[in-house]
């Protein structure tokens, strides 16, 4: 995850290095921090421990970016939130309910011939719930990419030097 | 004018009072102008910015949206324009001014195409860290996105090959952007830092003052260049300096950045260490010191790169371990414990795994190192520093430069560049082009002195040598400038031959004309099995072109007129040429092919002593004649 200034062109930095230098990134969430003027990204790239190292580093090149931390190794909270469309029918339903209630999941809109799960939780957890419903029928679907936060009292926006 | 003393890094120049009353008058928002006094504007802002930054020379190219500066240029007579003929060369020239001086070089462009034809130098200047100015206009705020006439993205295009840039809509914001864009690219690992302005910024009208270094540091919290290295780290180095019986340093072009020079000797000498240097880290130590062992590399010395393979401990400095350092990373100095040590963290571990990695500039990891290293008795090394004798006296025997380069009826390339620094008395600044030549000059320079070596490393780019040769012509007065360039490299550029002679930048060049894209020709040779395409190069009669150009030039093609021919070039008043009609097929040996190691070296003269000039005795290929055979 990295902290960067809040600035036009900031996330076409990022992307645009990652490209050049040939990581491939899984997921990318952005969206703004406590303080308006820095934003948060959270980056997930596939690749070994020297692969992730070097990311960082070249990440760290970038004027913009102002603190990065790989989490790959430590103790965090990684959630990841999705809204599945599924197909239904009057007979279906109930089961898709009650798969979406056993999952920390629900039902937001019911529709007669669809219903719309959201979920929150570890990638690997809505990765399961996607394989239940797809016996239903999915739709349409759309993950946000994980977003990451370190466990304890540390804080990776307070490790900002100003 | 150079700036003496200035080491690049230390932020802005400490103002001295004269300085301060000058930047308060500069701070006044209304400007003299031939006519009375006048607002003062972004374009005023621009020109003050770069002239409190220390640089005094713009390499530029007018055009549309960029004429707001044209305009008040005559307001700032302090700041020296030179109009070049094609962008690309003042993107060159902007980076030979800073490569011989330590100075931020600054060129400009218009919007569109004077932008495009700026990238070159751009990437130039981004892959060998050298700290540029680049300076664009673009069209005015309301067209941007429009695709109006001569608009480009150009701060899409320049993004990754930047160490950072910038779109500027205000004029208001100038005087900042260009204090910042200056420091960072001095600072740290330095890089080029383009600036574009629209044409409302560079019109509008603005107060706003220039910040203090303080001011800019402020501004970029995420921009803290780590200085120092780990103590710790620095420990285990001198512990592992102790310990080691067959040391190799690798300076690179970081000591030279640092101004570690002296530092570098100190350690060399304390430790009794053989310091050798990778293509930009040229000029590092006097090659004629004793611990200077040599040139590494693909077309590096052979002992040097034989001493590197049975190394047990490689210390290397502000270098980056490239492929044309290493070869085959696989089989690279099987038997070395590796250390490195660079300013940039992202350099560590990217090529090599370095078993003792301490980030930091140079000057200032070895200034905490030294008072840790014990004095090594240099007879405690009399064997392994006879071995490295031994091996140098082969090497050198095997190559021309051992053997001689004069040989009846042949000129050599080797013995040109070794005639040309004698003839400068070891002094002068010598730019290379790209190719073969860049390799004889690497070699044979015989180099004496930090900043005398200007070479295109990282992006190898034909067409260097002439305008960085003006840049560090106007850099470095008191040096001779010499550019060295191979016939395909001088075409691409040789537009500049007006600049030099309309602004009397006194550049001598050194054409090295084996009518060929030599490099390319050896490859095809080594590589290819002979199958030769494209390698014959058509050129103008050199000496009709210089007359042309109002130039004076020699042509020589005998060895003993090489002197004779220096001499009077050196005595020219003014830019001159000498044409070298040098040996058409001499390869540059050794080589390492791609993809191999560096045990795996080629050597002709090792293998079968075969003569490689067979080509300049033989019968001659006239490339102006279709019909004359061609070397297939
Ligand atoms: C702009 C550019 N285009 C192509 C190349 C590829 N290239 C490398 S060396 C070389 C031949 C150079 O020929 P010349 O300038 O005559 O020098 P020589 O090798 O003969 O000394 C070429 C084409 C390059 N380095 N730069
Ligand atoms: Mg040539």
């Amino acid at each position: 995850m990295a902290i960067v200034n809040n600035k036009p062109g900031v996330l076409n930095r990022v992307a645009s290095l990652m490209r050049a230098r040939n990581f491939n990134i899984e997921s990318l969430a952005v969206s703004v921090t406590e303080r308006s003027d820095t934003s948060r990204m959270t980056l997930t790239i596939v690749g070994d421990e020297v692969h992730v190292e070097q990311a960082a580093k070249q990440l760290y090149k970038l004027i913009d970016v102002l603190k990065v931390q790989d989490v790959t190794d430590e103790s965090i909270v990684e959630h990841e939130f999705a809204l599945i469309k599924v197909r239904a029918t009057k007979r279906t339903r109930p089961e898709i309910v009650s798969v979406a209630e056993m999952h920390r999941s629900k039902v937001v809109d019911l529709g007669d011939e669809a219903v719309i799960v959201e979920a929150v939780g570890e990638p690997t957890e809505i990765d399961t719930l996607v394989e239940l419903l797809r016996e239903f029928g999915i739709k349409e679907l759309v993950r946000t990419g994980s977003v990451v936060m370190s466990r304890g009292s540390g804080s990776i926006e307070e490790q900002v030097k100003r | 004018m150079t700036q003496a003393g200035h080491v690049p890094g230390a932020g802005t120049p400490a103002a001295s009072a004269a300085e301060r009353a000058r930047r308060d008058m500069l701070r006044d928002a209304r400007v003299t102008a031939r006519d009375g006094v006048r607002p003062r504007i972004g374009a005023d802002a621009l020109c003050e910015a770069i002239l409190l930054q220390g640089s005094d020379t713009i390499w530029g190219y007018p055009g549309g949206v960029i004429l707001p500066l044209y305009d008040v240029l005559v307001d700032h007579p302090e700041l020296r324009h030179i109009l070049v003929r094609h962008e690309q060369a003042a993107s060159h020239a902007a980076d030979g001014y800073a490569r011989a001086s330590g100075n931020v070089g600054v060129c400009l462009g218009t919007s569109g195409p004077g932008a495009t034809n700026l990238v070159t130098g751009i990437g130039t200047a981004m892959l060998d860290s050298v700290p540029v100015v680049v300076i664009t206009g673009n069209v005015p705020n309301a067209l941007i996105g429009k695709d109006a006439f001569q608009e480009i993205d150009i701060t899409g295009i320049t993004l990754p090959m930047t160490k950072h840039n910038y779109l500027v809509r205000s004029a208001d914001e100038i005087p900042h952007v260009i204090a910042e864009a200056f420091h960072l690219a001095r600072s740290g690992r330095p890089g080029p830092v383009h600036v574009d302005i629209t044409k409302d910024a560079l019109m509008g009208e603005t107060k706003a003052t220039h910040p203090s270094v303080a001011e800019i540091e402020a501004g970029l919290p995420g921009y803290k260049p780590k200085l120092d290295g780990h103590p710790r780290q620095i420990k285990l180095l001198a512990e592992a300096i102790a310990g080691a019986k067959r040391p190799v340093i690798l300076a690179g072009h970081g000591v030279l950045i640092a101004g570690a020079e002296r530092e570098l000797l100190e350690l060399a000498r304390t430790a009794h260490i053989p310091i050798t240097w990778t293509l930009l880290g040229i000029g590092v130590i006097d090659e004629t010191d004793p611990l200077a062992y040599g040139y590494m590399g693909m077309h590096g010395w052979k002992h040097v790169n034989r001493a590197i393979q049975s190394a047990d401990l490689l210390i290397g400095i502000g270098m980056r371990f490239d492929d044309r350092v290493t070869g085959n990373v696989r089989t690279y100095a099987p038997k070395a414990k590796i250390v490195h040590i660079d300013i940039d963290p992202a350099e560590i571990g990217k090529n090599v795994v370095a078993d003792l990695p301490i980030v930091g500039d140079a000057k200032h990891v070895l200034d905490a190192l030294l008072p840790l290293v014990t004095k090594v008795d240099p007879a405690t090394r009399a064997d392994y520093f006879a071995e490295l004798a031994t091996w140098r006296t082969e090497s050198e025997g095997s190559s021309w430069h051992g053997s001689g380069g004069f040989r009846e009826g042949v000129l050599s390339a080797d013995f040109v560049v070794d005639r040309i620094a004698a003839g400068s008395n070891f002094d002068a600044n010598l730019t290379a082009d790209v190719g073969q030549n860049q390799m004889w000059v690497a070699r044979y320079g015989s180099f004496r002195r930090a900043n005398s070596h200007l070479s295109s490393g990282g992006l190898g780019t034909m067409g260097f040598a002439l305008p960085a040769a003006m840049g560090a012509a106007v850099a470095v007065p008191e040096k001779v400038s010499w550019a060295i360039a191979g016939d395909g490299g001088f075409q691409m550029t040789l537009q500049e031959l007006a600049t030099i002679v309309q602004e009397r930048i006194p550049v001598k060049i050194a054409l090295m004309d084996n009518k060929k894209l030599g490099m390319i020709r050896q490859w095809q040779e080594i590589v290819y099995g002979g199958n030769y395409h494209s390698e014959q190069l058509a050129g103008p009669d050199y000496l009709k072109l210089c007359e042309a150009y109002g130039l004076p030039a020699w042509k020589v093609s005998k060895p003993e007129e090489v002197d004779a021919a220096v001499a009077a070039a050196l005595a020219a008043d003014g830019p001159a040429l000498i044409w070298f009609e040098i040996a058409e097929r001499q390869n540059v040996y050794p080589m390492m092919p791609a993809g191999k190691g560096l045990s795996d070296l080629i050597d002709k003269w090792g293998d079968d002593g075969e003569d490689v000039t067979e080509g300049a005795t033989g019968p001659r290929v006239d490339p102006m004649d279709p019909t004359s055979g061609g070397a297939k």
